[in-house]
């Protein structure tokens, strides 16, 4: 049995999570201070690749990144990079999908935040900064982790946007989902089950840390 | 060394408008929930940003809208004590109370002295939520006084505490203001705090000041309703004036002879302890409505004999004074000296 897929579907997954790590989280600590109007439109406009389907943000993405588009063909000329069809590609599209999860519970966790804790930071003298790291992250762990942990696993299932812009190349831009799906297609039930048993299984595992970091903030909270 | 506050802030249908100076004593502000003393803190801090107005701590102007200063809580050297005492959860005692210290050097040197300065050294260790409240307290108390602060701002010390710690831990933070020695603001709604604590009291309503003044002033003539209710004045009514030392009070259906009233005067009230039994001046004769024992007294609900209106008046007795009198009907006094004359 050839890996490949797993390792592909493995980098491709964390590498977007690391990156909507961040960006969710600064996303939803900026907006959650925004004025009313603002808020309630960046949230559709943040919230949306949730419930478009994957072949819709797909295509919205080549719309941007295909070669024949602006950004690819700049991209193209000046690097000589072909932003499409590459495993990397994948990134674009697990990225977008998964901000919206990352996104909406980080600030779920951050409007829960007691803000009076901040506040007394600051008249001790604490730097925003650090206020931000030592004190509203660690309180807003659960949550956040929680978050991260259901964007990784949505990227690893990713597949529609992904096989739109990535393809499926064998040993190059395969991925778990595209595998299943070509090895339905040629008849090999065997592997396509393995496949499935390994997806099942790492979803289980998941799902297990997602329920295990929820309980641990309720009895936290309650504490 | 003071503390001078004036400013104005819109919330809402809310406008709060305060102006007031404190000295290197302990001023409390008293008012009902929302009337605004919280608010005023915060904007002390620089929490909250008010509209308009000026705030000066020891000759240092911490805000001032004419000039556009608005100096950042960090810079302001405000200690200020939250109601839940906002300890950090994730961190333990000591670092919590590192927190506090500016210096960079001998950090752990200067926590493990206020830890020993506060008989908190055995719980250096633990977690706030390991804590009990009075424990909490201490540390959150321990953390500000660590930061070197030129006011300490006490918001509601204890209304998170039980009532059977609340005494000693009384003790213990009077004992912390003392030797702290600069001006501090304490918020509450609790008349007996306020009056143990503080040399000066401000009242609050509606975001505006009522009355302010030395506290045994302002308990003896609260000046207005609000202030009658808040120190504690049981017996309040709508006056209606007959002549220049008696007013009909529309609730109990009486005319009472007076002191000496203002035109200004709306109201008069009377503290349920300053009503005497037997004759005299002011003397009602009344039916006796309800009588409601409490651990060590007696209030006794009294009705005036002959009065249309449904309102009764207050008065409290000790058991043994009640038991001696304890009938149907009792004839009490209201001693003129006694009454407050109150503006709305």
């Amino acid at each position: 049995m050839d890996w490949f897929p797993l390792l592909n579907s493995l980098r491709i997954a964390g590498i977007s999570t690391v990156i909507i790590f961040f960006v969710g989280i600064f996303a939803a600590y900026y907006i959650a201070k925004a004025p009313r109007i603002l808020k309630g439109i960046l949230d559709v406009v943040l919230t949306m690749p949730l419930v478009l389907p994957p072949t819709v943000v797909g295509y919205l993405l080549l719309c941007i990144l295909g070669p024949k588009r602006p950004l690819g063909a700049w991209v193209l000329s000046v690097f000589g990079i072909k932003l499409t069809m590459t495993w990397w590609s994948a990134i674009f599209a697990t990225t977008v999908v998964i901000f919206p999860l990352m996104y909406r519970t980080a600030r779920g966790a951050f409007e829960a935040f007691d803000e009076t804790l901040a506040y007394s930071g600051k008249t001790l003298g604490l730097s925003n900064t650090y206020i931000f790291w030592r004190i509203r992250m660690p309180a807003c762990r659960q949550g956040i982790l929680a978050g991260t942990v259901l964007a990784f696993a949505r990227a690893l299932g990713e597949y529609g946007a992904t096989s739109m812009i990535a393809g499926y190349t064998p040993g190059r831009t395969a991925t778990i989902s595209t595998t299943v799906y070509q090895l339905w297609r040629t008849n090999d039930d065997a592997l396509a089950f393995k496949w499935v048993m390994v997806n099942m299984a790492i979803s289980a595992v998941v799902l297990l840390a997602v329920n295990m970091l929820e309980k641990k903030q309720k009895s936290g909270r309650s504490a | 060394m003071a503390l001078f506050v004036d400013i104005e802030k819109k919330l809402g249908s809310f406008h709060l408008q305060v102006k007031f100076e404190a000295d290197d004593s302990v001023l409390a502000l008293l008012g009902a929930s929302g009337c605004g003393k919280s608010i005023t803190l915060k904007c002390i801090a620089g929490i909250v940003r008010p509209d308009r107005g000026r705030i000066v701590l020891d000759g240092r102007t911490l805000f001032d809208s004419e000039k556009h200063i608005n100096l950042p809580p960090q810079k302001r050297r405000v200690g200020y004590l939250f109601q839940q005492y906002a300890l950090f959860p994730n961190m333990t005692v000591e670092p919590n109370i590192a927190c506090g210290v500016r210096k960079k050097k001998d950090k752990a040197a200067a926590v493990q002295e206020v830890l020993r300065l506060m008989h908190l050294q055995a719980l250096g260790k633990l977690h706030p939520h390991q804590l009990s409240g009075g424990q909490q307290q201490r540390v959150a108390l321990a953390r500000i006084l660590v930061n070197e602060p030129d006011v300490l701002l006490l918001d509601e010390p204890f209304s998170a505490l039980d009532s059977h710690l609340r005494f000693q831990l009384e003790q213990e933070v009077r004992q912390i203001i003392h030797r702290f020695g600069k001006t501090v603001l304490l918020v509450s709604h609790d008349r007996d705090e306020v009056y143990r604590f503080s040399s000066n009291i401000a009242i609050l309503k509606d975001g505006k000041l009522d009355a302010m003044g030395a506290k045994h002033a302002v308990f003896a003539e609260p000046m207005t309703v609000n202030g009658a209710v808040l120190t504690g004045c049981k017996n309040t009514s709508p006056i209606c004036r007959v002549d220049d030392t008696h007013v009909f009070a529309e609730n109990w259906g009486v005319t009472l002879k007076v002191p000496a009233i203002a035109p200004d005067m709306t109201h008069i009230g009377i503290r349920m302890h300053d009503i005497t039994v037997g004759d005299g001046e002011n003397a009602l004769d009344c039916e006796v409505a309800e009588q409601i024992e409490n651990p060590f007294s007696f209030t006794v609900m009294l009705h005036p004999v002959g009065s249309k209106m449904p309102g009764v008046i207050g008065m409290e007795l000790s058991k043994a004074d009640w038991e001696a009198v304890a009938s149907d009907r009792l004839t009490v006094c209201l001693p003129p000296q006694a009454i407050l004359l109150l503006k709305d």
